[in-house]
């Protein structure tokens, strides 16, 4: 099958009940994208199709065809995407960094889907396990970009 | 972590060179990784150096610069790490120290984890590890040194170079200066030459005016926060090499069982992309082209598991073993246990106190939960040398093991250590809780490089657990309510003698680390070690004893305060009097909170709350939390944490702002969500669902203050944790009137 990803498209050798996260790590070797928990509990695995968060690690592909898949590689190509990451620099948001690039797609996700999100509808998108606690780091970011109507974030 | 095994200088495996300039000799540039041109430094100087030294005087660690540093052509400077990164920013601390005195911005630096061998240990305890908050604060003066010894061999190169004394050159970030000519030379011009001088001699080299210090003490950014945002830094579970195929393991549901038939074994061999089935040490594995399909054929295996045999050399885990059951055991283990600390006439102070107080508190198991899953790649190369890709927090130790496992020389194995995605302690040599000697037979049974993950699953089968305890406490009190005797016995199996599967000849002081030591002016105090083996593998977790200790410790003293009718807050602040550094922390977080408020109180959105406040003094630092809490649907709201903590000085404030929070986030966790329970010898949760950890939702606001009373620089991705839960629980029980003698929280239900 073909998978349109990080908008190449690209021809799929694994069944197609294997979870996205899978192909895009393996067969694909696009690493970026992590596994934490295969079960949909921790977001480590967050890629975003067709412009909403998705946990890859519990996605099968079959259900992938025609639709636009953005992992981590592609963000700082994506003008909100980018705007995320110069946050997550500005805030110094990672430790460990395992779980930042699933937090970094669910805070783009949210943030293309409403450009400036209450904070309840940030708490409801922001809710990626981690477990170096920079919870309140990047809440700092993701409230930041939320009220960044003039661009106040520049990038990097 | 005393107890640590450590590789004697025997097995120390990279023997002392000549002094070499790897430049010359092309040496090392491919498995370096460096571009083409690029100049390496290597291994550099005799041992012999130290002859100036008294013969008896330890080694001066870390001076043979070569080794540590290549300065590129075009300035950037690679700094091999004697820490391995895991999230607490020490590869950026370290770029910070060197950079410092090497006269070179920390943004300029290339950070990675050192090879295994004697040059690249840096604490004068000569052993290397990541672990026991321990790198800055060991590793910072000399590294600082080394930095220096780097500046004085451009200073030299340059001297030579231009054909003046060294004395009329000076530095700028980057490059050695003549002021008086206007000349200047790059450091990445100069790296060739100077990595070929002689290292000086390292008593002699002077040292920056702390007062001058210009990356030192200031928020420098972390190196790491770009490739950690965008998915570009690489962990173990994301390396890849030629050929590699990827395995999936599925281990006995219980420790010691071995391998009996596989009775679908063809089933599976037969399954898409399945390349073998193996029989490991305890557990079935499957490689496959992908991983996804390992992992399903390896559960699919249907195993059937023989029992232990009696001469198992493992902590055989007995079918019957239940955490409910052994918690009870230990509290009604009897026996006064070994002493830690027996200071006055307990039995006495007790007998003539006018109120003594008995209660008896637990702990439970809990796991490191890092969000990266174990993973090792192994791959023997043709010429019968062994490459391994693996999580560590000690890669000597790692080799060693390994070298003994395989038969090989350890000259030829190659340990690769990649960022750690997260470990709080997960990542030293545990038996049995480690995937390397699996992939490095896979990869040996195969002819293949193996990548071996494990599940999430797998992880919460073998990871190993913070130890529980069930302390027994007596408290004496005078008849001003004042407390005058404390006696603990902590029934409980020390992490290190777990590790070890051996008995402390006395005590094991990770064991009662927090009970032991603590800073009150109670004359009269015994605190002792009960050892009650469990069947449970140990290990250390962030803040080892201390993140349970102190919340024993600190909880009980909140019970003598309302037996003694005391404030506990005001009861500290006695109990320290004449320690001017404790009481100015305590002020310190009072201050913070607006002033000390126990409660309970009415909030500005209408619910009941209460503070509660508790101190540590973990790793060679001082903690002191307050808590704010309240109650929701039974359970605990954590609104504020306020801390305040003094590791005698910094390196960056930045990265200890977020190292507090942090530790506060997991201790949030420990005391309001997490439990490993085991019924009939096997963990009842395998993955997140049934093992919370503290989601965002939960997460508390955290105000930090750092104090730096400029005592002996302490640890600080440990320190901060342990106050977090007494202060909570304090808290809880001023809200609610009930006294919580236990953990998580989310075992109770609150009425305010």
């Amino acid at each position: 099958m073909e998978l349109q990803i990080n908008g190449e498209t690209h021809q799929i050798q694994s069944d197609a009940d294997t979870p996205l996260l899978w192909v895009i790590r393996d067969e694909l070797g696009m690493t970026g994208t992590k596994y934490g928990c295969g079960l949909a509990q921790c977001g480590a695995c967050t890629v975003i199709v067709d412009g909403v968060a998705m946990r890859s690690c519990v996605t099968p592909i079959d259900g992938m065809a025609g639709k636009q898949i953005t992992t981590i590689e592609a963000i700082e190509g994506d003008g909100v995407g980018k705007r995320v990451v110069a946050a997550w620099i500005k805030h110094q948001v990672p430790q460990c960094g395992y779980c930042q690039s699933g937090q970094v797609m669910a805070a783009t996700a949210l943030l293309k889907q409403v450009q400036h999100p209450t904070d309840d509808e940030i708490a409801a998108a922001m809710i990626n396990l981690c477990r170096c606690g920079t919870y309140n780091a990047i809440n700092a970011a993701v409230h930041e970009l939320a009220g960044d109507t003039a661009g106040a974030v520049k990038g990097a | 972590m005393d107890n640590l095994s450590r590789p004697t200088a025997a097995e120390d495996v990279f023997s002392a060179a000549q002094p070499t300039n790897i430049s010359r000799r092309r040496f090392l540039l491919a498995s370096a990784g460096t571009a083409a041109g690029a100049f390496v430094l290597g291994f550099g100087f005799p041992m012999g150096d130290a002859r100036a030294q008294p013969a008896a005087a330890a080694p001066a660690r870390a001076t043979k610069v070569p080794a540590f540093l290549e300065i590129r052509p075009d300035n950037t400077i690679r700094l091999q790490s004697p820490f391995i990164e895991g999230g607490q920013g020490i590869f950026t601390a370290m770029a910070q120290i060197v950079g410092e005195e090497l006269d070179a911005d920390p943004a300029t630096f290339v950070v990675e984890n050192a090879p295994p061998g004697s040059d690249y240990i840096a604490m004068d305890s000569g052993r290397r590890i990541t672990g026991g908050s321990s790198s800055v604060r060991f590793g910072y003066a000399n590294m600082r040194r080394l930095g220096a010894l780097g500046r004085a061999m451009l200073l030299q190169a340059a001297a030579n170079r231009l054909d003046i004394p060294a004395t009329e050159l000076d530095t700028q970030p980057g490059r050695v200066v003549h002021v008086a000519s206007g000349r200047s030379i790059t450091y990445g011009e100069l790296a060739a030459d100077a990595m070929d001088l002689p290292v000086p001699d390292p008593g002699g080299v002077k040292l920056r005016d702390p007062a001058t210090f210009r990356w030192i003490g200031k928020p420098v950014d972390r190196l790491d926060v770009h490739d950690k945002s965008t998915g570009k830094a690489i962990y173990t579970i994301d390396t890849h090499v030629d050929g590699m195929l990827h395995a999936a393991v599925q281990h006995a549901p219980r420790l010691g069982m071995t391998v009996g038939a596989l009775r679908n074994e063809d089933q599976v061999k037969a399954m898409k992309g399945v390349h073998s089935v193996h029989r490991l040490p305890g557990a079935v594995a499957v490689v496959a082209e992908r991983w996804w399909n390992a992992k399903r054929a390896a559960e699919a295996l249907q195993v059937d598991w023989r029992e232990a045999a009696a001469d198992s050399t493992l902590r055989v885990m007995p079918a019957d073993f239940s955490t409910v059951a052994f918690q009870e055991r230990l509290a009604s283990e009897t026996g006064d246990g070994v002493d830690a600390e027996n200071k006055g006439n307990v039995p006495d102070a007790l007998k003539n106190a006018k109120t003594v107080v008995s209660a008896t508190y637990h702990s439970q198991y809990v796991r490191h939960a890092q969000l990266e899953p174990p993973s090792a790649l192994a791959r023997f190369n043709a010429d019968g040398t062994l490459d391994v890709w693996l999580p560590n927090q000690a890669p000597d130790l790692f080799l060693a093991d390994i070298a003994k496992q395989t038969g090989l020389d350890p000259k030829r194995i190659t340990i690769h250590s990649p960022l750690l995605g997260g470990f709080f302690g997960r990542h030293f040599l545990y038996n049995a809780a480690c995937p390397y000697p699996q992939a490095i037979q896979l990869a040996k049974e195969t002819g293949r490089p193996i990548k071996l993950i494990w599940s999430r699953e797998e992880e919460f089968l073998r990871d190993v657990a913070r130890p529980m305890a069930a302390v027994r406490f007596r408290g004496g009190l005078d008849a001003n309510g004042m407390p005058v005797a404390l006696e603990a016995i902590s029934a409980t199996e020390g992490p290190s003698e777990g590790i070890a599967n051996k008995r402390a000849e006395k005590y094991d002081p990770a064991a009662v680390e927090g009970l032991a030591g603590k800073a009150y002016a109670i004359p009269n105090r015994r605190i002792a070690q009960l050892y009650v083996k469990t069947p449970m593998m140990l290990g250390y977790w962030r803040s080892v004893g201390n993140s349970m200790n102190d919340f024993f410790y600190e909880t009980f003293l909140d019970e003598l305060a309302d037996k003694g009718g005391q404030d506990p807050y005001a009861l500290r602040m006695h109990l320290l009097e004449g320690n001017p550094r404790l009481t100015k922390l305590l002020q310190a977080v009072g201050e913070m909170s607006g002033g000390w408020k126990r409660g309970p109180f009415t909030a500005e959105d209408g619910t009941r709350r209460a503070r509660g406040i508790a101190m540590a003094s973990p790793f060679g630092s001082q903690a002191a939390a307050i808590a704010e809490v309240s109650i929701k649907d039974g359970q605990v709201v954590v609104h504020d944490i306020w801390e305040a903590i003094d590791p005698g000085s910094i390196v960056n404030p930045a990265i200890v702002n977020a190292q507090v929070s942090g530790a506060v986030a997991l201790g949030l966790s420990q005391v309001l969500l997490e439990e490993a329970v085991y019924e009939h010898g096997q963990p009842v949760a395998r993955n997140y669902d049934l093992y919370p950890i503290l989601p965002p939702g939960r997460m508390a606001r955290v105000h930090v203050r750092v104090v730096e009373s400029g005592e002996k620089m302490g640890g600080i991705g440990e320190p901060p944790l342990p106050a977090i839960p007494p202060a909570v629980a304090n808290a809880v029980s001023t809200l609610t009137g009930q006294r919580v003698r236990s953990m998580p929280l989310s075992k109770y239900t609150f009425k305010v």
